[in-house]
């Protein structure tokens, strides 16, 4: 079983910019593309996951970096970013457009380029995707009772949540750190996550994810060649610094472990959904 | 050369207009292929018949066609339709139901006749309830770059690219909003993308807590949201990125 996809390369890296990284979810990758994208007229919008009242993550479409620093960091729950994409080249007249999905959003978004049906000259305004790793997803209120139940934190209180080393952690405003056995959460997982084999976005131009590197960096592939042009010139741009991943702890064994775990055991999911005579994607 | 014709049925030409949105391509399109017949761009081949008591003009559609774009439905209280639709068929090598309308129906599945000057036009069915379709490409009016898509790969005979619609074709004529709820959030397959909301091409969908809301009041039954939905299909070609 391939755990990565097609990928020229990969690194570990980190944006330069500290406002990024004080935001940032691990190292600033996406933001920093965005940003980058936006200051040198690569990109003139993006699509982020905002992050609104009570850590709700809502699709938007935006064009400054202000916009974008709002919306750094993760939220475990389901953020409909391809639903605006078509707004994004409607109302607000985009011609380089910068999206960013979980590994199911990069395939829809791959999917309407290339069967583009409901999608009027839409495909040829989409000019960067990024890709996020993603294990599973939460419907809103299953991470809320996560977080307000489990972690007794309440949702307006959130600065940061995140999923590493076994455990779904819920730092607060105040500065109190809880955690979450990830047993605990898996009867609140989204069900359809289940089908997915897809768990280091292989679709996209760059996709990106904390495992693999240390705290603060990124693991990234690069995949296309739209997304080794970027990256190059954001390293000559000097906003991301970046490391070989062979120089670094615990890197791509790491990420191939967790990829194969996802895999096989949404095969074994697939499988049976097969014998119930329940369709799958095809 | 390939030769194309474009049949008007029970359509508005937004369809023809789409492949005429294509500018520049349309004339890549126009190089590769002969437009054998389209009542709206090209002189059709007319016969006038004229007796003492009535002049009869009939419009002939030609025979060997390769591929046939048929745009609009079927009216099936009007004989000249039918006559249309099955001698397309007859003439035709491949019969493709170019949007909404031809494929499922679309917008003239709220057809119910009673007005004026034929109140008695009442009955509109996609062009396969009368005909074998080969390929279906839904939307209202489908982007001009999957006619575009859908053209080329037809010439090129990749059947690969074309195996959807040519599913499609199969069984996309009950199309509607309903699809996204029975095909993919009842059977568990909803991951909240938001594609059906952006390709829903009336805003019929509103994606709420992660998941699409129909409202099927303003859904026109042209299909593209089951059809861009990748929890339905998702063709190996598309894994192919560069």
């Amino acid at each position: 079983m391939d755990p990565f996809g097609t990928y020229n390369k990969a690194i570990s890296a980190r944006a330069t910019d500290k406002a990024i990284l004080k935001k940032s979810q691990d190292g600033g990758i996406i933001s920093a593309s965005y940003i980058y994208g936006l200051e040198s007229g690569l990109l003139d919008g993006v699509i982020v996951a905002n992050t609104e009242k009570g850590f709700k993550a809502v699709p938007k479409i935006v064009t400054t970096p202000e916009e974008v620093l709002n919306a750094a960091g993760t939220k475990y729950t389901i953020s409909p970013n391809v639903s605006v994409l078509k707004d994004a080249v409607r109302e607000y007249a985009l011609e380089k457009v910068g999206i960013v999905g979980t590994p199911c959003q990069v395939q829809a978004i791959r999917k309407l380029i290339k069967y583009p049906m409901g999608f009027r000259h839409t495909d040829s305004k989409i000019a960067l995707i990024l890709g996020i790793f993603c294990m599973e997803n939460f419907p809103y209120e299953g991470m809320k009772a996560i977080v307000e139940q489990y972690a007794g934190i309440r949702m307006n209180d959130v600065l940061k949540t995140d999923i590493g080393k076994g455990k779904f952690w819920v730092y607060s405003k105040s500065g109190e750190v809880k955690t979450v056995a990830l047993k605990d959460t898996h009867m609140y997982e989204q069900k359809s996550c289940h089908v997915c084999m897809d768990y280091t976005a292989e679709l996209a131009d760059i996709s990106t994810g904390s495992v693999g590197s240390p705290d603060g960096w990124s693991t990234v592939f690069i995949r296309t060649k739209n997304g080794e042009e970027y990256i190059n010139k954001m390293v000559e741009a000097g906003v991301l610094e970046t490391k070989q991943i062979e120089e670094v702890k615990p890197g791509l064994e790491l990420v191939q472990k967790l990829s194969l775990q996802k895999k096989e055991k949404n095969e074994k999911e697939l499988g049976h959904r097969k014998e119930l005579g329940l369709p799958i994607p095809y | 050369m390939v030769r194309v014709a474009h049949i008007h049925m029970s359509g508005c030409t937004g369809c023809l207009i789409s492949l005429a949105d294509t500018y520049e391509k349309l004339l890549d399109i126009l190089g590769a292929v002969e437009l054998v017949y389209a009542l709206t761009l090209s002189d059709e081949k007319t016969e006038i018949t004229e007796t003492n008591d009535k002049i009869l003009i009939e419009r002939k559609i030609p025979e060997n066609i390769d591929i046939a774009l048929v745009e609009g439905s079927v009216c099936l209280d009007d004989h000249h339709s039918l006559d249309d639709i099955l001698t397309t068929r007859k003439n035709s090598k491949i019969v493709v139901a170019l949007g909404a309308c031809a494929a499922s129906g679309g917008v003239t599945r709220f057809a119910r006749g009673g007005q004026m000057s034929q109140p008695s036009h009442s009955a509109f069915v996609p062009i396969g309830d009368v005909i074998k379709v080969d390929l279906a490409l839904p939307g209202c009016p489908p982007s001009t770059e999957s006619i575009v898509n859908l053209i080329m790969a037809a010439l090129n005979g990749d059947m690969e690219y074309l195996e959807p619609f040519a599913e499609i074709a199969k069984y996309g004529k009950d199309a509607c909003g309903c699809d996204v709820i029975k095909g993919v959030i009842d059977m568990s397959l909803c991951m909240g993308c938001g594609t059906c909301a952006s390709a829903c091409q009336v805003k019929a969908i509103d994606m709420i807590d992660g998941k699409p809301n129909i409202m099927t009041e303003f859904c026109i039954k042209c299909g593209v949201c089951g059809a861009q939905c990748p929890r339905i299909r998702f063709p190996k070609v598309v894994q192919k990125i560069e």
